[in-house]
């Protein structure tokens, strides 16, 4: 009874209520429960979901310890109800090779808030020209099944298809970054009248939707299979949703912001709006969001990118892009998807859990008898101004700051034990603690 | 009375006549022997340029010393910035040094906007120049300019209506383009630009212009006055369009194109000129060139404009 949790009364993905009793790290039972636990505690109201992976995340350790690191960036996980993030390769030292991806998972590990599952490049140094250590990781301690250069695009199409053939023999998927770089030289927004009125060099949408279009079309030719990372237009979900007609092997992504902000936010000149790609219209964010609703877009994933404030404080032309947004995606997604009636409970468990997990190549349990505890248990009646004490990371360039969101994560819990409690973060010391003691348990290898 | 200048496509027609009027005072004062009006003494203004440009600092530099301002020049070359400082510890620094007002010129589209609006510094902002967004007083000068010439003596309280004005070249880095297209529509002028379609730029088709590819059929209507655009090199290696040849065939003000046009027709440039190349000789230094009172009616339009948002009045004393 040492370490087993009962929680009363929760709301299934499916809308039913059962009681769920986790025990030595995994789902023991659901239903109505009469045992005892060393600890019980009243979801009453909550919506239990099985915990959230996040297939897009920037955790910037090794090499900009400033912005985030492997801990923080798992606090801001957990903080959103995640239990697994795959951080990109865009570190220093870029993650090419199988030391650099073995630290993260050690890391990972030793913070013991989330799974933590490299990304691997696909070229060496993200430079676009010679594949990465690509076997190497995929046959390393962190067993790397994604690889991608986000950050950049794999714009070379001969490096594409082979990149693509290469990783195909191991169950590998590239997750690319679509930007043709000659089409957004020096780009700072979308492309268009606003940012014709306001002097920032334009981003088409062309140059996201030529390279889909092409990387969908190798992917058919050679059998593999392709990720689209942070779909952002109406012609991308157009794209895609053709692939997918004909049965090429294609997945696509979209993250909150691209859920909800538009272009217009650009007119203040606040570099908290800047992101790559940008925010577009309001008719490619109805458009993402059908695509979401209908299958089209297979997941949402946050592409969290902290930067410190003198990287937003300053011209928006200087500024770095990206916000974060692993504390804020389940809060999106509910305003945007569920309070619309676009997405069910099942939609949200499947889009945010299931299938970023099997993109991703992870074993998938989900709510049931026997699988791992991880768990997020979210208030869906909650609404908060959000601020920065609801940020866990190290940045706080979040798009959000000020705005009304709904939904409030009250509990997460990662191999039995709670990261999240009460809607507070647990310290890392306890949490260390605890993924110490799974650990020694279970006989997981220790970084 | 407007606390900042940031751009023209905010500014009232109210404001922007009442800012022309001023320059009106502006240049009768500029025509005695005592140039000077003690309106800003005590006042610090910096002129803030991230970027170089000879011909606004000085203009700016001699409007500040007719109201007899105290200036202080910052040019980014040579300064902290080339040392690697963030422009807000620049403001933070200018506003510890108790500066009275900032005009500012930077490469960055929207910086004075974003000194203006956060609270690193709480002084009136003068826009000189931001990226490829606007630059409000070059136009306010070209308003001026043409008000002066179509309206003579009578010009003040009346705006453009009725005019006709065509801005050719690359409107997409411009600027000036941007900043005369908002303001000479506030003022009633019905304009119409001219380029190559590279060089218009993405929904340019929203804003109240004509667009047109053939400048000859567009010179063929009435037109008040012609706004040649400098046209950069650089715009050659991008592939905007094939080579200066070509460029000066199609939208250059030619010999040929000049001989046609109306003598009542005012030919404006907002320099530096690229002679040969979008504008000839012959049409830059005729007697339809207008483009030295420009030069001229810069200092009218920055007096008028640095009195009228440091003051907080347009009223001009006449001692």
């Amino acid at each position: 009874m040492s370490n087993s949790l009962l929680f009363r009364q929760a709301t299934l993905p499916g809308g039913e209520q059962a009681d769920v009793l986790v025990r030595d790290g995994l789902i023991a039972e659901i239903g109505t429960i009469s045992s005892e636990a060393s600890r019980v505690l009243d979801a009453a109201g909550l919506r239990i979901l099985p915990g959230l992976v996040d297939l897009h995340t920037h955790l910037r350790e090794p090499g900009f310890e400033a912005s985030e690191t492997i801990l923080t960036g798992s606090q801001a996980a957990a903080a959103g109800g995640y239990t697994t993030v795959f951080p990109m390769a865009n570190t220093s030292p870029v993650a090419d090779n199988a030391s650099v991806v073995e630290l993260e998972l050690s890391r990972g590990r030793e913070a013991g808030y989330v799974q933590v599952q490299p990304i691997g490049a696909v070229t060496a140094g993200l430079a676009g020209t010679a594949l990465a250590d690509l076997k190497g990781m995929a046959d390393s301690r962190a067993r790397v099944r994604v690889f991608s250069d986000d950050g950049k695009c794999v714009h070379d199409p001969l490096v594409m298809r082979r990149a693509l053939e290469y990783v195909s023999a191991f169950d590998g998927v590239i997750a690319q970054h679509a930007q043709e770089p000659r089409l957004t030289e020096q780009a700072q927004m979308n492309e268009g009248e606003l940012a014709s009125r306001l002097g920032l060099a334009g981003w088409p949408a062309i140059a996201e939707e030529t390279i889909i279009a092409r990387d969908v079309l190798i992917a058919e030719s050679v059998g593999a299979a392709l990720h689209i990372c942070h779909l952002s237009t109406a012609g991308s979900v157009d794209v895609v949703r053709w692939a997918k007609q004909r049965g090429i092997r294609v997945t696509a992504e979209v993250t909150p912001h691209h859920l909800l902000l538009t272009e217009d936010l650009a007119e203040s000149y606040d570099a908290r709006f800047k992101v790559n790609p940008p925010l577009r219209t309001s008719e490619d964010v109805l458009a993402v969001r059908r695509g979401l609703a209908d299958g089209t877009i297979d997941i949402v994933a946050t592409d969290h990118a902290p930067h410190p404030s003198e990287s937003k404080e300053c011209e928006w032309d200087v500024a770095a892009f990206g916000m974060v947004g692993l504390e804020s995606a389940l809060s999106i997604v509910l305003l945007t998807m569920v309070e619309t009636g676009e997405l069910s409970w099942v939609d949200v468990e499947r889009v945010m859990s299931r299938t970023p997990a099997q993109i991703g190549r992870l074993d998938w349990q989900g709510l049931s008898v026997g699988a791992p505890a991880r768990l997020t248990l979210v208030d869906p009646g909650a609404r908060q101004v959000f601020a920065t004490e609801h940020l866990a990371g190290r940045s706080t360039n979040s798009p959000y700051l000020g705005r009304v969101l709904p939904g409030r994560i009250v509990y997460t819990a990662f191999e039995g034990y709670l990261t999240v409690d009460d809607g507070a973060l647990v310290p890392a010391e306890t949490v260390a603690g605890h993924a110490l003691d799974y650990a020694m348990q279970r006989g997981v290898p220790r970084g | 009375m407007i606390p900042h200048l940031l751009s023209t496509r905010d500014l009232s027609r109210e404001s922007a006549i009442s800012l022309l009027d001023t320059a009106e005072d502006m240049a009768i004062l500029g025509h005695r022997d005592n140039k000077k009006l003690p309106a800003l003494r005590g006042k610090t203004i910096v002129n803030l340029f991230y970027e170089d440009s000879t011909r606004t600092r000085i203009s700016f530099e001699v409007a500040q010393k007719r109201l007899s301002a105290d200036v202080i020049n910052f040019s980014a070359k040579g300064s902290s910035v080339s040392k690697g400082e963030s422009f807000k510890d620049t403001i933070l620094t200018l506003r510890e040094l108790g500066v009275d007002g900032v005009v500012i010129r930077h490469p960055s589209s929207g910086a004075p906007q974003l000194l203006a609006e956060r609270d690193w510094i709480d002084v009136p902002v003068v826009n000189a120049g931001d990226g490829t967004h606007e630059h409000p007083t070059q136009a306010l000068l070209d308003a001026f300019t043409l008000r002066k010439n179509i309206h003579g003596a009578d010009s003040r309280g009346r705006g453009l209506d009725g005019a006709h004005v065509i801005i050719v070249g690359d409107i997409l880095h411009s600027r000036v383009a941007r900043s005369n297209v908002w303001l000479l529509e506030h003022l009633g002028a019905r304009v119409t630009v001219v380029a190559p379609v590279t060089l218009i730029p993405a929904g340019a088709s929203r804003w109240p212009i004509t667009i047109s590819h053939d400048l000859d059929s567009a010179l063929s209507q009435p037109v008040d006055a012609v706004m040649m655009l400098r046209v950069q090199s650089e715009r050659m290696r991008d592939a905007y369009f094939p080579n200066a040849h070509e460029y000066s065939q199609g939208w250059g003000l030619t010999e040929e194109r000049f001989a046609a046009l109306s003598p009542q027709t005012l030919v404006m440039h907002p320099g530096p000129m690229n002679r040969g190349l979008e504008i000839c000789s012959t049409a830059a230094d005729s007697a339809q060139s207008v483009i030295l009172q420009q030069v001229a009616n810069g200092v009218f339009v920055r007096m008028s404009v640095l009195y009228s948002i440091l003051t907080g009045t347009s009223e001009v004393p006449h001692e």
